[in-house]
């Protein structure tokens, strides 16, 4: 945003210097030009403080001529801005033509330079855009000095947006700890209070700070001040660090509840042990894969809307490959689940193998679509990432369609029809033959969603589904068996569990730690959380 | 057809009761399986000159080596899926702590010969650790190594199992949690600081008992050890099936509740199989590492595990010759197609596991059977 202002400032300069050359020209006093031009270091920096507090809109372009080397004096009296072969001067405001032999550059050395690049910043703080604004005052944040001082408070008094408004407070309040007005001091350390950014923490901690036995800071007040802001600050900062921590352990939770929701059709419902899930889950990624590819190829134009087309693709694909296992194989071991978990090992073997044998062993690239970057601020340095947030939205669209398809629709009742008694289900009509095979086939293509999200967020290779399998199965097993609400408590509780272990012992132990802790529930309640009560003592 | 009759669990029971065990067929077909490993092995590979047709080399000492480990964790897999009914996708897990208790001692003999010269292995050297942690204590000498073999998949199975089986958890909830528990164990012996060298795991050994590790004789040494180990629990392992505790597994496998209500606790019978099925795992593993050279967290991964099932399953549960012939069927072919086509293994292997659930459910060792019957 910066560089684009910065663009902008230097595309509209011609303009401006028209401007400038004429009537608009007595706006800016000559004696500053003077200074900028022949004074020596302090003057020019000065004149520089002078200019960027005048919140004049001609100031932006003088600086940043004096930045990048156009301004140029001619003898003792006049000052030139040159651009290519013409000239304009600037205290007469007239064109000089033919340019004069005796030009010499202004000297900008490193300390005018410095303040100069800051007061460009701060001279756009008077952009009449926001988003200008609000760069600049973003930019001044980390760089400002007192010489800025005086352009800030300005921008402060005329400044009407709230977020640009308590950006710049805080900046100002940063500068004017190194104040030698003891009641400054402590104002400023009343505002830097309300700040939730960190080198505020490291700034305070300046002036608490001891050398050599002695406070730098030597009056007791401003330091216990400066204590109350401390705690004031660093509660912002746990608070903002523990929001991080929720939202990605939320996100994880939901990433684990699109994995784990088709499992808990096909395993949950139907009993089935799918150890292929994971390479639904794949199969689903890389469907999304080939639909970006050929967005990219025959519709570039539309490119941002290739996830639209990619979701009812992937939830296809994954279907039709699952009803195909379901025809194929999974039907003829109904009743005997460890024999179904061998095979859909081997199915998943096969489909992996299919894959890079097509697509290669290499991870490939899926691209988000533009509005999908970028993130959410919720506070500063706490960014939360569009697609994350987009995929606890999607998270929450599929589990209320299955809840509604499962308890509203004719099949949705077919199948707990089947779920509860198969024989009896059977007996009154319901084909379950093909229930069994829609089902399976939902459960796929749920998966088959799933790897659509996860493909945004993450890589997309042959091993994918590996690195979600045992995930999804500790869900359904810690949500227990035939229960939407377990697999939606289950997956979030472990999301953020395992987000909030991360921050303490790092994320292997933690997710060591999860693993056995869901060993250990399961030997407490070998049902899962929510258990479906019956007198069936044993299959 | 002896073959058959030899390792079924219900062959009439004779006068001596240790040569009851198997049937005379069966005693003089293990007797030829011992010559075989024992003598005519080491004899075409030691002293057949190298360019003589009848010569072993050295990759199939290897090979058979390593395919015999594997066969003993199929009979391993066997005592506790084929015959007790409980499926443990964790087995690759015992099998590793057991090559890493191996894995150790071989570390520690390597002594100075290490790329840093030091004492300690150069993955610690690399770490920057000055002395080994703790629970590499004592492992520099072979018994406690040895020991350690048996103890720590011993006691973890012994733990893992108590629980599992007092809480009554069984058939999938049982199989996936040990899945969990293998991969639990799998990201923890990845990480560095856990301290058996992280991914890389160990390897370059030198030597064992001051014995060249690489040298022929001591790879037949190995050889010879790794075929006894396997003879011994294919004779442990029929006589546990033959006696009563094998008729209540067989019980607990097709009906646990009848098994509670005529007065067994299963808790320990399934426990005392479990344990011991993961103790025979950990051998295995420790035979295996020196011979291969190479011990990682890999091992541990639930593919491996899974991998396992299907020996077994290939072979044909519930029988006890039937897993070692399946691992070494799955474990030839894996050789064979790894070389000759290597992007087809994988579907190669997925197949078996398809085909063997759908039409072969009882393995090689039921064709064999049913063939018997036909006629």
């Amino acid at each position: 945003m910066n560089r684009l202002v910065a663009a902008l400032a230097r595309g509209c300069l011609p303009g401006i210097v028209a401007l400038l050359a004429s009537s608009a020209m007595a706006a800016i006093a000559p004696q500053t030009i003077r200074d900028l031009a022949f004074g020596e270091g302090d003057d020019k920096i000065r004149a520089i403080g002078a200019l960027s507090a005048s919140g004049d809109p001609q100031a932006l372009p003088l600086l940043q001529a004096l930045l990048d080397g156009e301004m140029q004096t001619a003898g003792e009296e006049q000052v030139l801005l040159v651009q290519g072969d013409k000239a304009t001067d600037l205290l007469t405001g007239r064109t000089v033509s033919p340019l004069p032999a005796n030009r010499d550059d202004v000297v900008v050395n490193n300390r005018v330079r410095r303040s100069l690049g800051t007061a460009i910043a701060a001279a756009k703080l008077f952009a009449p855009d926001r988003s200008a604004r609000l760069a600049a005052a973003r930019e001044l944040q980390n760089t400002a000095d007192e010489n800025m001082l005086p352009a800030i408070t300005t921008a402060l008094a005329k400044e009407s947006d709230a977020e640009i408004k308590e950006l710049l407070s805080q900046t100002r309040a940063s500068i004017q700890l190194a104040s030698t007005d003891r009641a400054t001091r402590i104002a400023a350390i009343r505002t830097l209070a309300e700040s939730s950014n960190p080198s505020t923490k490291t700034l305070l901690l300046g002036v608490l700070e001891q050398k050599s036995g002695s406070y730098v800071e030597a009056d007791a007040e401003v330091r216990s001040e400066a204590g109350k802001s401390l705690r004031a600050v660093e509660s912002k900062l746990a608070t903002g660090e523990m929001i991080g921590r929720i939202f990605s352990g939320a996100s994880l939770g939901s990433i684990l509840l699109l994995a784990a929701l088709g499992l808990a059709i096909t395993y949950g419902l139907m009993g089935v042990i799918n150890l292929a899930h994971g390479e639904l889950i794949m199969v689903g990624a890389y469907a999304t894969y080939v639909v970006q590819n050929l967005f990219r190829r025959y519709a570039p134009g539309a490119f941002d809307a290739y996830l639209i087309c990619a979701i009812p693709m992937a939830f296809a694909v994954a279907g039709l490959v699952g009803m195909a296992l379901e025809r194929c194989v999974i039907r003829f071991l109904y009743g005997r689940p460890l024999e179904t978990l061998l095979a859909t090992w081997g199915i998943s073997l096969i489909l992996m193998q299919t894959v890079r044998t097509v697509f290669g062993a290499q991870n490939v690239q899926v691209e988000n679509p533009s509005w999908m970057s970028g993130g959410f601020v919720a506070m500063t340095g706490i960014v939360l990432p569009w697609s994350r947030i987009a995929i606890i939205g999607f998270a929450a669209l599929v589990l209320l369609l299955i809840w509604l398809l499962l308890t509203r629709t004719r099949l949705g009742l077919f199948v707990r029809a089947v779920t509860q008694n198969r024989a009896m289900a059977s007996c009154t009509g319901v084909p379950t033959r093909r229930v069994d095979t829609l089902a399976f086939g939902l459960g796929a293509g749920v998966a088959g969603l799933a790897g659509c999200a996860l493909s945004q967020i993450g890589n997309v290779g042959p091993d994918l589904g590996q690195s979600y399998i045992v995930d999804s199965f500790m869900v359904v097993v810690l949500g227990g068996v035939g229960q939407l609400a377990g697999t939606i408590y289950a997956a979030l509780g472990l999301g953020i569990v395992n987000k909030l272990l991360e921050a303490w012992s790092g994320a292997v132990l933690a997710k060591i730690a999860v693993l056995v802790f869901i060993i250990f529930f399961i030997q407490k309640r070998p049902q899962g959380l929510f258990a479906l009560r019956g007198r069936a003592m044993e299959t | 057809m002896i073959l058959g009759r030899a390792f079924m669990p219900d062959a009439t029971l004779g006068a001596p009761r240790y040569l009851s065990l198997l049937s005379p067929g069966g005693w003089s077909l293990y007797g030829l399986a011992a010559i075989v490993l024992f003598f005519v092995f080491p004899l075409l590979h030691l002293t057949v000159p190298a360019d003589s047709a009848l010569h072993i080399s050295d990759y199939w000492v290897t090979l058979i080596g390593k395919i015999m480990c594997y066969a003993i964790v199929a009979l391993a897999m066997d005592l506790i899926w084929g015959y007790t009914g409980i499926l443990s996708l964790g087995h690759g897990l015992f099998f590793a702590l057991g090559g890493y208790a191996m894995g150790m001692y071989l570390m520690r003999s390597i002594g100075h010969d290490g790329v840093y010269q030091s004492d300690l292995p150069d993955f610690m050297v690399f770490l920057d650790w000055k002395k080994y942690p703790w629970y590499w204590s004592f492992t520099e000498h072979f018994g406690y190594a040895l020991a350690l073999v048996v103890l720590v998949p011993g006691l973890l199975a012994f733990l893992f199992g108590f629980f599992a089986f007092r809480s009554r958890i069984k058939g999938v909830y049982f199989s996936i949690i040990t899945q969990a528990l293998t991969y639990a164990f799998m990201l923890l012996f990845f990480r560095n600081d856990t301290g058996f060298g992280g991914n890389n795991g160990f390897t370059d050994f030198k030597r064992i008992l001051g014995f060249p590790i690489t040298a022929p004789e001591t790879r037949m040494a190995l050889f010879v050890t790794t075929a006894a180990a396997l003879l011994g629990f294919l004779l442990l392992g029929r006589w546990i099936v033959m006696s009563k505790l094998g008729r209540v597994l067989t019980a607990i496998r097709d009906a646990e509740t009848r098994v509670m209500f005529s007065g067994y606790n299963p808790l320990y019978f399934k426990l005392f199989i479990w344990t011991l099925s993961a103790v025979i795992c950990g051998i295995a593993g420790a035979l295996y590492v020196p011979q291969v050279g190479i011990i990682n967290p890999s091992e541990m991964s639930p593919a491996n595990s899974i991998e396992i099932a299907i020996w077994t399953a290939v072979g044909g549960r519930g029988t006890l010759l039937g897993p070692v012939l399946g691992a070494a069927a799955v474990n030839l072919g894996k050789s064979w197609f790894t070389k000759a086509f290597p992007e087809y293994w994988l579907f190669a292997l997925g197949l078996l596991f398809i085909l063997v659930t759908l039409f072969l459910p009882r393995g090689l060792a039921g064709l064999w059977h049913s063939r018997k019957k036909r006629p």
